[in-house]
């Protein structure tokens, strides 16, 4: 009576530990990490790259903020990129630089560099939850895409947009963001994110972000000429356009020093 | 003889490898894909514009062929071949069949980079004090106009620029308060690691919310605001050199420059009112043509910032003195600053833990023949996105010391600031800094509420408000007793 209970539990166990490895020889996890490893290996390489950016942000009601931002990047060997932007517009912060230093794991480096002050304030980077100059972007949303900084899960396939893609799900590792879980859609062809849908911290649908217009630069790397985020709780939108993308301009380390802030404009 | 005719040989074998390999290094070729070689050059132009549209990084060059001029379209340059094939492959997909070869690199435009902008703001404030004027020529209400332009010209990939920020007041009630200043006119030239900036500018080396102490090198415009933010421009050489041991500044100050008090018609001034007009006081004889001089070593270090300065020079800190009390030519009767020479030393450190931020300013001052320190330290605890809002809720709490005590000239030497800042991350990027400065020997209490928004796209709208309670006659503050105001500010940005 009980001997083929045991033998049956086992067996049981065994079929469901084995079961998948010979379904896919891959588990969802290992799957959604090697499609998020090879999406940020085809987006490496671009040394360093300059371009300017367009953020439209609206309310519900429909009224209208503008942002003009330069944005400079650096390509780190074994760590998180280098970023610099100088704002342009509002004319009443034009002139502020924020200079970031993101890590693969830790919490970044980041600085604020206030003209009107002339003070370079050294900020805690772990309010990366928060809005990103009032939009509905955080800055963890515009912070440099780590591949180390969520664990994957491969959902399913599915056609978006008319493009095939693959699903994956995605965890920040880091307890501080602002979010449970990210659903992303990655297609098959080139593997560029297309879209991405943010749960809070209530697991609550809070936001969707659509990439539109990907253009190749370079030999090939992909960036989209929009980027269109929806937040489905305030009905607030904000919508980036890209311009005047330029790779490979020669930027080096020396133009991401904290020295430098005082400089940018 | 022998020895050095072998040095000299050894020297010319090496000098001519090294150039053999410079010319080699010089004449080095990159991969490219040949799409075609053609003798109409319309045609050429029309497949370049093709393969640029479909995204390859293509160019034309003009080849002599057999004594007549042919058109070669390139795609690259690739530095390594397997990107070479990588597009070669890519470019037979969509019908263009191209080999690779080598050509010479050409170099790279260089994209301009001069850049030219104006910008700054036009702001119109209104000041309404609380409480009747103590004194017959002062008023209830001033109404005043402010601008302040921004000329600036970069070169040399921002590596070069020329600043200039005149700042202009008019239309106060007081005469004094209705003034200009140059508050910045900077050459700067960035080299590698070293930075020089020349001209007259300001410089802020702080990290504490209630008083900068280490802050020496600019004086304070105190007309334009009684909390001493307000800075007017200091010419000034500034020699910067960038390590990995931190950054070193090296200040050479040339001129002084006097700060600005309210005139009789101003108020938050005392009875006696300081005349900028006649010659102010100095211990130096060079008056203030005295060089002041001053030195920063900055660093950080994981989550720490650290800064040590050290100034040698005039005061901006005046002191007055009953014996400097003088009719001036309308034969009224005021005072005159005096300012000392003065040795500081500064320290400043910093630590982002988290939340928290910890902050410290101290320095040690010798003046005349005595010598003291003066601190303010604290934290600042910022709770990001209260009550699941994107507002974020600072508390500040900074502890303010002065070892001369009750005998310092400025009003905090034994107090408690306590602040609140909420800051909304909205459209419009509102702000509200709430703070109380309370003496913890008198009871005096100074407190101020700063409120701003952006209103549409150029505009800010700002509110202040600074009043001063509990205040007891031996208090430095009791000259401002009836003088708390509300300012309304509209500021126009272009």
């Amino acid at each position: 009576m009980h001997m083929p209970s045991k033998y049956f539990m086992v067996s049981l166990l065994l079929t469901a530990f084995l079961s998948p490895l010979y379904a896919s020889a891959q588990t969802p996890e290992q799957r959604g990490l090697e499609i998020s490893q090879e999406s940020d290996r085809r987006g490496n390489g671009f040394d360093d790259f300059r371009a300017e950016m367009e953020m439209i942000l609206k309310n519900r009601r429909g009224d209208e903020s503008r942002r003009y931002i330069r944005v400079m990047g650096l390509e780190v060997e074994g760590d998180g990129d280098k970023g610099l932007s100088i704002f342009d517009e509002p004319a009443d912060v034009k002139g502020t630089a924020m200079l970031t230093y993101s890590h693969k794991v830790e919490t970044d480096d980041q600085w604020l560099y206030l003209p009107a002050l002339k003070r370079v304030k050294r900020i805690a980077s772990r309010n990366k939850s928060g809005p990103y100059m009032g939009s509905e972007f955080a800055y963890e949303d515009l912070g440099s895409q780590e591949v180390e900084k969520y664990t994957y899960k491969y959902l399913r396939d599915e056609v978006f947009q008319g493009m095939d893609c693959f699903v994956v799900e995605r965890y920040p590792v880091d307890k501080y963001s602002g979010y449970t879980r990210q659903v992303t859609w990655i297609d098959k062809a080139e593997y560029r994110t297309q879209r991405t849908d943010f749960y809070d911290r209530k697991n609550g649908l809070l936001k969707t972000l659509t990439f539109i217009g990907y253009k190749k630069y370079l030999e090939n790397h992909w960036r989209p000429d929009e980027m269109f985020m929806e937040n489905h709780q305030t009905g607030k939108t904000t919508r980036i356009v890209w311009k005047d993308y330029r790779f490979r301009t020669g930027l080096k380390d020396s133009d991401f020093q904290v020295n430098d802030l005082k400089r940018a404009r | 003889m022998f020895i050095s005719r072998a040095f000299v040989v050894n020297v010319v074998v090496v000098m001519t490898m090294f150039f053999c390999a410079a010319a080699v290094e010089a004449n080095s070729k990159l991969s490219y894909l040949q799409v075609g070689v053609f003798s109409n050059k319309a045609a050429a132009k029309n497949i370049l514009q093709q393969l640029e549209s479909s995204g390859f990084n293509a160019e034309q060059r003009t080849i002599d062929m057999i004594g007549r001029p042919a058109v070669v379209v390139l795609v690259g340059p690739f530095e390594r071949t397997s990107q070479a094939l990588y597009n070669q492959k890519r470019l037979r997909d969509i019908g263009w069949p191209a080999t690779i070869k080598r050509f010479q690199a050409l170099p790279k435009p260089k994209p301009p980079t001069f850049r030219a902008t104006t910008s700054g703001s036009l702001t119109a404030e209104l000041r309404a004090f609380v409480d009747d004027p103590l004194y017959a020529e002062q008023h209830d209400t001033t109404a005043s106009l402010a601008i302040q332009p921004e000329f600036h010209v970069s070169w040399n990939d921002r590596k070069s620029s020329l600043t200039f920020v005149p700042f202009v007041r008019v239309g106060d009630e007081d005469d004094e308060r209705n003034h200009a200043d140059v508050r910045e006119l900077m050459w700067i030239n960035a080299m590698d690691d070293w930075e020089l900036r020349l001209g007259v500018g300001k410089v802020f080396w702080g990290v504490t919310e209630s008083l900068h102490l280490v802050d020496v090198i600019n004086q304070v415009d105190l007309v334009e605001s009684p909390d001493g933010e307000e800075k007017l421009g200091q010419p000034m050489l500034n020699l910067s050199r960038f390590s990995d041991w931190g950054t070193w500044d090296l200040f050479v100050l040339p001129l002084f420059r006097e700060r600005t008090f309210a005139g009789v018609n101003g108020r938050l001034r005392a009875p006696l009112v300081v005349d900028t007009e006649l010659d102010a006081l100095y211990e130096s004889d060079d008056k203030d043509k005295h060089i002041d001089w001053a030195i920063r070593w900055s660093h950080y270090i994981g989550d720490w910032d650290i800064g040590l300065s050290h100034f040698s020079g005039t005061s901006r800190e005046p002191e007055f003195n009953e014996e400097n009390i003088v009719l001036n030519s309308r034969g009224q009767l005021v005072i005159l600053p005096q300012y000392n020479l003065i040795d500081q030393t500064g320290l400043t450190l910093q630590a982002l833990l988290g939340d928290w931020a910890w902050k410290l300013e101290a320095t040690s001052t010798k003046e005349k023949d005595q010598r003291y320190t003066q601190a303010v330290a604290g934290f600042e605890y910022t709770h990001v996105g209260v009550f699941d809002s994107s507002i974020d809720l600072g508390l500040l709490l900074e502890y303010l010391y002065d070892e001369r005590d009750e005998l310092a000239p400025g009003p905090f030497e034994d107090d408690v600031m306590l602040g609140l800042r909420w800051v909304f991350n909205d459209m419009q990027s509102s702000e509200i800094l709430m703070g109380a400065i309370s003496d913890l020997d008198g009871g005096a209490i100074s407190s101020s509420v700063e409120a701003s928004r952006r209103l549409g796209q150029s505009w800010k709208l700002a509110l202040e408000y600074r009043g001063t309670s509990s205040l007891e006659s031996t208090d430095p503050a009791y000259i401002l007793r009836n003088d708390d105001y509300f300012q309304l500010e509209l500021g126009y940005y272009f």
